[in-house]
């Protein structure tokens, strides 16, 4: 593998979208969603104003779940796919590069202004609340917004496997979507409906491993298990046994939900 | 330079692309059907067929785009797919067929994106957008650029890193006719320079007086090679010789033409032409070399390479 090729992709990518703005956007969202959370989450209890960094990150957390996959999904859905239907793929393929390098270097731009637009949204609002923080609530609120880098790259990783399968936009995008229905929507439903229509007699021990085949619950139970005060807020995701809710183990199967989709779409690339 | 012996002067030299036996199916389509061709350095070589006759697909394996389904394709001695294939491509030039190139680019930061993968400095890009006419557009973004300007954009591309060999998909497509001129005048420059370069076109009357030799493919297989007037010579369609004939003159001439091994004749006011095989052109100019005095004028018209082509492809 040559590492300049890569980057010479990836360095497209990534400028583009600070070029057209995108990062920017992005970043603008994310800020105004967590300002507006942290000051104003607390309104139907009446009060106006930063409460605690518990139920900030809380709130975040169920919005970040819906947010980020869906701006993943939308990322990078055309990686490859609005490539080949521009005509420019067998351009790039025709320079010296491999397929991988190439798809590689896709991953890696758009993973770049992803993780970039989620840092400096989030991080502003860090910067804005540091005065009323103390060290471990800033410590727990980074852990948010690596989470969320993390949760973005396994949904982008999804969106570019989709751009190699689907044979032309349309498509893609659908696929996109429905993915984002299944993991976002669905997922959790299905295994709630398992769980109800077997009395919970059977699969009630593999059941929290089910949980780690869908990466927005990955998150959801990286984000929860360090806030002791708002564990029961959340259903399903208080049935994961505490011993495999170590953060490190957590961050492994995300980074599976990276590395897979990537493999398969390299595999279906090469082909 | 070195003297060279006769032995070596009269060896071919080996082919820059060899294609032996190369299929490419498509499930039950046969996509390339057992193509063999060879294509000698420095040539200005052209690929013709109708549409979804194979030529694109052979193309692309030509690139290692696509591997064959059997067969093989060597450019220069490499194996196009496979641990040479990054040495073969920094060789090789590629303008696809409608290429669309980067938007929210300009000029020459498309040019820059290609050189950092064909591994060319930065400092050739101004070169190369000024040898297709685009310096003034440099620093316009290809948003604003014309179909024409667009294809320029694309051929300036493929010339980056001076490449020894050249694939050109219909490359004056959205060209104009003054464009196509000075496009073709570029390639004369590369082939004077040992460049090979391969393009398709379907403007058959635009490429037959300008390649060297040219392939007409159809059903996935390579139906003739050779120059154009060997492939005219091959076909052995008969010509047209028009003559333009002093009109008191008139029937006497058409006589003397209704002796000769003619096979047509067609009268319009003072022109007669007439059609006749290759081998009786020249007793039939000689005849009309007879008439002296009464024959003003006279225009042989050889067989378009679209009556070789379509001669080929029926």
């Amino acid at each position: 593998m040559e590492i300049a090729q890569v980057a010479t992709i990836a360095g497209k990518e990534f400028w583009d979208r600070i070029r057209n703005r995108w990062v920017l956007a992005v970043a603008l969202v994310f800020t105004v969603f967590a300002l507006a959370i942290a000051y104003f989450g607390g309104a139907q209890q009446g009060a106006v104003g930063f409460r605690s960094i518990e139920f900030t990150i809380a709130s975040l957390v169920s919005l970040v779940i819906y947010l980020i996959p869906l701006i993943a999904l939308v990322l990078g859905f055309d990686a490859i796919v609005g490539e080949r239907e521009r005509g420019s793929l067998d351009l790039l393929l025709s320079m010296p590069i491999t397929r991988f390098e190439l798809l590689l270097g896709k991953y890696l731009g758009l993973a770049g202004a992803l993780a970039f637009s989620t840092v400096a949204g989030f991080g502003l609002v860090a910067l804005v609340l540091a005065t009323q923080l103390e060290f471990n609530a800033l410590l727990h609120y980074f852990g948010f917004m690596l989470s969320s880098v993390l949760l973005g790259m396994a949904f982008l990783s999804l969106a570019v496997m989709v751009s190699v399968f689907a044979a032309d936009r349309t498509r893609a995008s659908g696929m996109a979507i429905a993915l984002w229905f299944f993991f976002v929507l669905v997922f959790d439903l299905l295994l709630l409906g398992a769980l109800v229509v077997t009395s919970g007699q059977y699969g009630g021990e593999i059941f929290p491993y089910l949980l780690l085949a869908n990466p927005a619950d990955v998150f959801r139970i990286l984000n929860i298990f360090a806030l002791e005060d708002v564990r029961t807020l959340y259903g399903l995701a208080t049935v994961f046994p505490a011993a495999l809710a170590e953060p490190w183990l957590l961050g492994l199967v995300m980074l599976g939900w990276i590395a897979a989709p990537l493999a398969i779409a390299t595999w279906r690339f090469r082909k | 330079m070195a003297s060279i012996s006769p032995d070596a002067a009269k060896k071919a030299p080996p082919p820059v692309i060899a294609a032996r036996q190369v299929v490419k199916h498509y499930g039950r389509v046969h996509a390339v059907d057992g193509v063999d061709l060879d294509i000698e350095p420095g040539e200005l070589f052209g690929l013709i067929g109708h549409n979804g006759a194979g030529k694109s697909t052979l193309f692309k394996m030509m690139l290692g785009l696509i591997p064959p389904t059997s067969g093989e394709i060597r450019i220069a001695g490499t194996a196009v797919t496979g641990r040479g294939f990054r040495a073969v491509r920094r060789r090789v030039g590629y303008l696809p067929e409608n290429v669309v190139l980067y938007d929210n680019l300009t000029g020459l930061e498309t040019l820059q994106f290609f050189a950092r993968l064909k591994g060319v400095a930065y400092s050739d890009c101004p070169a190369a957008l000024e040898h297709v006419g685009l310096t003034h557009a440099a620093k316009r973004r290809v948003r604003e650029f014309s179909k024409g300007m667009r294809q320029r954009l694309g051929f300036a591309q493929a010339l980056l890193g001076k490449p020894q060999i050249l694939f050109l998909d219909e490359p004056t497509n959205g060209l104009d006719p003054e464009a196509i001129r000075e496009f073709y005048a570029i390639l004369r420059g590369l082939r004077a320079e040992g460049v090979t370069v391969v393009l398709t076109s379907h403007i058959l009357s635009e490429i037959q007086e300008r390649v060297d030799r040219l392939a007409i493919m159809a059903t996935g297989k390579i139906r003739a090679v050779g120059t154009v007037q060997a492939l005219r010579e091959q076909m052995d369609l008969p010509l047209w010789i028009d003559v333009r004939i002093a009109p008191p003159d008139f029937e006497a001439v058409r006589a003397v033409l209704g002796q000769l091994p003619v096979s047509a004749i067609e009268a319009h006011d003072e022109h007669v032409s007439v059609r006749c095989a290759r081998d009786a052109k020249m007793p039939v100019i000689e005849a009309l070399a007879t008439l002296d005095g009464r024959v003003l004028d006279l225009h042989v018209r050889e067989p378009s390479l679209e009556d070789v082509f379509f001669g080929f492809s029926d």
